[in-house]
């Protein structure tokens, strides 16, 4: 790995609180090695702001390797920044070149209020989860034996390729109507998939979208560009999945 | 006698959990909703213990620090979850797994805890499968294994290389019906910074939200703590960077014993470090290690040439490479346990063989190429096709290899640029896992009564080295299936509390405690980052309280924290207010306690006077350079009693260890 070093210009959405109104700020950054990644190149910022007694700029991380869903940054106009199948936390400063100005802003949807500077308010995605993204079995460990009931191995790769999601909210935040339809789908198709999940799947179905669309989310036009810029590529096809069960749900609705 | 009670119970080991569990107290179903409980962490002990309470009527408030419980550290688990299921025939019981998991620990766990976890470990599938958890499956729809180190059977369930994700959403999605039904309040982006105890009792606790920055009063008549590992005490671990020290040591200071924090585990797989701006390491799962082979090169002006860029890994012949693992212990060759996988190759590099070239020249490869070659010829069989060419084994093979391990790979090229399916991966070994933690009872109970502690935070099922895939094994088991019964026996005694008020003194002081803290670090007007002092801490423990220590190494670790610690009190700077979100403010309370923790790491590595398990002390090696124990003089859980801020005052307390069921010999993994 030979390290580079470049030199780059930030634009950074700052605001200081929800009830605040927010602007772009720029700064300098020199010395960065193209071997960092996006958020060692945001700690080595904040650093330089701590030594220039300013404040620092917050952003949501904690396990800096694409899993835990917490980072969440639009870069130069895309959801986790100009790479694909990656978070921001994945992508690495060999993606930009010297004299590069990047501009970070944090998701914007009217279901994620800002906090503070990029980081926002996702519990919305927590409160669909309540509302039906479960199986509603007891944890006694009173359950049947794990292979009883044998799964397709077909049925439980598609279950596990659903199940993958983050929680990242990125394909709301790429969606021009801020709609949660993929995020919600692939937790509706993971269950359906599975026969622990048949049971329950019409409550779990039309639970989920009553929240979802409580919650203020968009309509979903069909656009696509949620599963392109989604970390985890999960596919469209767990939308056309939801769109079916949804349907069965409401014909059998008493 | 020892002041420690582990509480074990008498009786044959294969029957002592049944029996203790049918005599333990209950609470009946009209009396729990008139009682509290606090659960702090919602990884995946902290989240299957808040379901479980919840399920049963608690009143449960479970706090985390993240934006949601499905962001805790469980998630980024990769590998698997062990359990004595033997759906391989492969001669596999729950005797096994308990004897694995002693043998795996050094012989420095405790039976009975060990023998319990091995017991309901097949429980855990069962209910995770329940819940629709997409474990991987074979072609007939049974649920695949493969191996991890340190065993000679296939037990680990797995789901790719997102088996923590897959199993922590599985407990999330618990949780989160609780939630939805009203039984657990779920605080996120809360920290909780002490612990409130009246008449001795646990009894709420103080937790900042870490938005508007306003210290809460929570009151309960349990507390259960399940905040994770201190990992992050060396600053670059595979750790989230969130993962602290501080609910735990709270408690510590509150009266907890603290047990053998020297055992550390340091993971054999990890990437290398590239910088000096580096945050954080990266695993690659030891699942890996069942189908990559370790290697260095036979020769130094070899491993000169890999490391000036002259050389590539694949140019070096079959018989100039040093399968070094293979070589020292043929019978578990590259699954030996991770101590003993990251020693030989801390024992390669050190000699001049490393072939990473970063500042130490730490680095050594993992190799998937046989394995591609010998999965390709398999799928060509089972394909129909016999007369396959080496490409198409080779494609197959790669196939084969992105199936079962393919985000790993993606991971590995993202952050080193190299692609592991042509070249072999480099890897080093890193801080993953801490054995030790709070002391607990056979209940979970610290010495604090009405104080538990479950899953990493506690000290209690690993010894002085966890297997792999026992870490989720361990904190689902205690969640799910210990704490519901013990827990509720201690609540037994408390039906007719009442709510416990939270304006008495006791909650006057520790927030005093707390918002006094809070202030002294604002208002402290220093010049250096919070980072700058922990990445200095970091250096002190790695180098010398890292993979080899000795009584040199240690004592002058234990004065350099001292100074180090007076330092960051006297030089930090933190910006920003109280009240609000302040991620600084955050770093600097977590840091404040890993310096005394540091300093009590060393100070137990110190009395440690015998290398076991991930506790190597270079004094204590035998010819071969492999672990020495004491047992005559060691055989104890080091349990330290915390007496003032000068931590060198800090008591060390001995529970001994006695073997009954399992003869206490030598590992071997040879
Ligand atoms: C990269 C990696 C891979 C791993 N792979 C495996 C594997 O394959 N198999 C295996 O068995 N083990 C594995 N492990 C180990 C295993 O993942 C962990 O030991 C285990 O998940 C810890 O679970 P936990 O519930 O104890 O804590 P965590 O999951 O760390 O959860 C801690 C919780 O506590 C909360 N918290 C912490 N401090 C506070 C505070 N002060 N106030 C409020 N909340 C707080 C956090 O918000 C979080 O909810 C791996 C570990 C790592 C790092
Ligand atoms: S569907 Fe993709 S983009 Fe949306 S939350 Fe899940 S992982 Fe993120
Ligand atoms: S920080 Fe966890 S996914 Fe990016």
């Amino acid at each position: 790995m030979a390290s580079k070093y470049i030199n780059i210009n930030l634009k950074i959405w700052r605001q200081k609180n929800a009830n605040s109104k927010g602007e772009m700020k720029t700064y300098k950054l020199d010395q960065v090695s193209t071997d960092s990644s996006f958020l060692e190149m945001l700690d080595q910022l904040n650093e330089q702001l701590i030594n220039n007694r300013e404040e620092p700029v917050a952003f949501d991380h904690d396990c800096r390797e694409g899993i835990c869903g917490m980072c969440s940054l639009y870069i130069n106009g895309r959801a986790h920044g100009p790479d694909n199948a990656i978070t921001t936390c994945q992508l690495h400063m060999r993606k930009f070149k010297d004299g590069d100005t990047i501009y970070v802003e944090p998701w914007r949807a009217k279901a994620f209020p800002v906090i503070k500077d990029l980081v926002v308010d996702r519990s919305a995605f927590d409160r669909i989860q309540q509302a039906g993204g479960f199986v509603s079995v007891n944890t006694s460990g009173r359950t049947m034996d794990a292979n009883a009931i044998p799964i397709a191995k077909i049925d439980a790769d598609k279950a596990f390729e659903a199940a993958i999601c983050i929680g990242c909210g990125a394909c709301v935040a790429s969606c021009k109507n801020a709609s949660a339809m993929l995020f919600v789908s692939a937790k509706v198709s993971q269950l359906a998939l599975l026969p622990q999940g048949k049971v329950e799947a019409k409550e779990r179905v039309m639970n989920m979208v009553r929240q979802m669309d409580e919650e203020g989310f968009g309509n979903c036009t069909n656009t696509g560009a949620c599963s392109v810029e989604c970390p985890k590529e999960i596919s469209l096809d767990n939308i056309a999945r939801m769109n079916r069960e949804y349907m069965k749900a409401m014909v059998t609705a008493e | 006698m020892s002041v420690l009670d582990s509480k074990i119970p008498e009786g044959h080991i294969s029957q002592k959990w049944t029996d203790y569990k049918n005599h333990l107290k209950l609470v009946a179903p009209n009396n729990r909703p008139k009682i509290d409980v606090i659960v702090v962490g919602t990884g995946l002990a902290g989240a299957s213990a808040a379901a479980s309470l919840g399920e049963m009527g608690y009143n449960v408030k479970a706090f985390c620090f993240q934006d949601s419980p499905r962001r805790a550290h469980s998630i980024a688990a990769q590998g698997g979850i062990n359990a004595a299921k033997n759906y391989q025939n492969d001669g596999d019981s729950i005797f096994r797994l308990f004897y694995d998991t002693i043998k795996g620990g050094d012989y420095r766990a405790r039976e009975a805890n060990v023998h319990r976890l091995a017991e309901v470990s097949g429980n855990i599938i069962d209910q995770c499968v329940a819940q629709g958890v997409p474990f991987a499956r074979e072609y007939g729809g049974l649920l695949d294994n493969r191996s991890f180190g340190g065993t000679q059977v296939q037990r680990t369930f797995y789901a790719a290389g997102q088996t923590g994700q897959q199993l922590l959403l599985g407990a999330y999605s618990a949780i989160s019906r609780q939630i939805g039904l009203g039984r657990v309040k779920m605080y996120n982006r809360h920290e909780m910074l002490d612990i409130v105890k009246v008449d001795g009792k646990a009894r709420g606790i103080i937790a900042r939200n870490l938005i508007t920055g306003a210290i809460e009063r929570h009151s309960g008549h349990a507390v259960i703590i399940a905040t994770g590992g201190y990992g992050n005490v060396y600053f670059l671990s595979t750790n989230a960077m969130g993962s602290n020290v501080t609910a735990a040591w709270k408690i510590h200071k509150q009266g907890a014993y603290f047990a053998n924090p020297c055992y550390v585990q340091i993971h054999p797989t990890c990437i290398p470090v590239h910088g000096t701006n580096q945050s954080k390491l990266t695993l690659m799962s030891e699942s890996l290690r069942n189908s990559g082979r370790i290697w260095v090169p036979k020769k130094k002006e070899d491993a000169e040439a890999i490391r000036a860029g002259k050389m590539k890994p694949t140019q070096i012949a079959e018989e100039d490479r040093d399968y070094y693992l293979e070589r020292r212990y043929p019978a578990f060759g590259n699954l030996v346990p991770r101590d003993v996988a990251s020693r030989a190759a801390k024992e390669r590099c050190d000699a001049g063989f490393g072939i990473e070239a970063n500042d130490t020249n730490e680095g050594v490869y993992l190799d998937f190429s046989s394995e591609i070659k010998s999965k390709g010829k398999q799928a060509a069989y089972a394909q129909g096709i016999h007369n396959a060419t080496e490409e198409q084994i080779i494609a197959l093979g790669k196939k084969w290899v992105e199936e079962k391990y393919g985000n790993l790979f993606q991971m590995y090229e993202k952050i080193t640029d190299e692609n592991p399916y042509e070249l072999p991966m480099k890897i080093y070994p890193a801080v993953h896992y801490t054995m030790g933690g709070v002391w607990v009872d056979y209940n979970l109970q610290s010495t604090i009564p009405g104080c538990f502690v479950a899953g990493e935070a506690n000290f209690s099922d690993h010894g002085a080295n966890r297997l792999g895939a026992s870490a989720l094994m361990q904190g689902l088991a205690d969640g799910y299936f210990v704490l519901p019964y013990t827990v509720s026996d201690y609540l037994a005694n408390e039906i007719r509390t009442g709510q416990i008020p939270t304006n008495t003194p006791e909650f006057d002081e520790a927030e005093k405690r707390v918002k006094d803290t809070i202030n002294q670090f604002l208002n402290n007007n220093g010049s250096r980052s919070v980072d700058h002092f922990h990445k200095k801490l970091g250096l002190i423990m790695w180098n010398k309280v890292g993979m080899g220590r000795n009584e040199q190494g240690l004592k002058e670790a234990i004065a350099e924290i001292d100074q180090l610690r007076a330092e960051f009190y006297k030089d930090v700077y933190v910006p920003g207010s109280a009240d609000e979100l302040n991620p600084e403010l955050e770093k600097a309370l977590r840091v404040a306690d890993f310096m005394e923790l540091g300093q009590l790491m060393a100070m137990d590595a110190l009395q440690r006077k015998e290398s076991c398990g991930g506790h190597f002390r270079e004094e204590y090696q035998d010819a071969e350079g492999e672990t020495l124990r004491d047992d005559e003089n060691f055989k104890f859980v080091g349990a330290w009693e915390y007496k003032g801020s000068d931590i060198n005052q800090s008591q060390l307390h001995k529970e001994e260890l006695n073997y009954e069921f399992i003869k206490i010999a030598a590992r071997n993994y040879k």
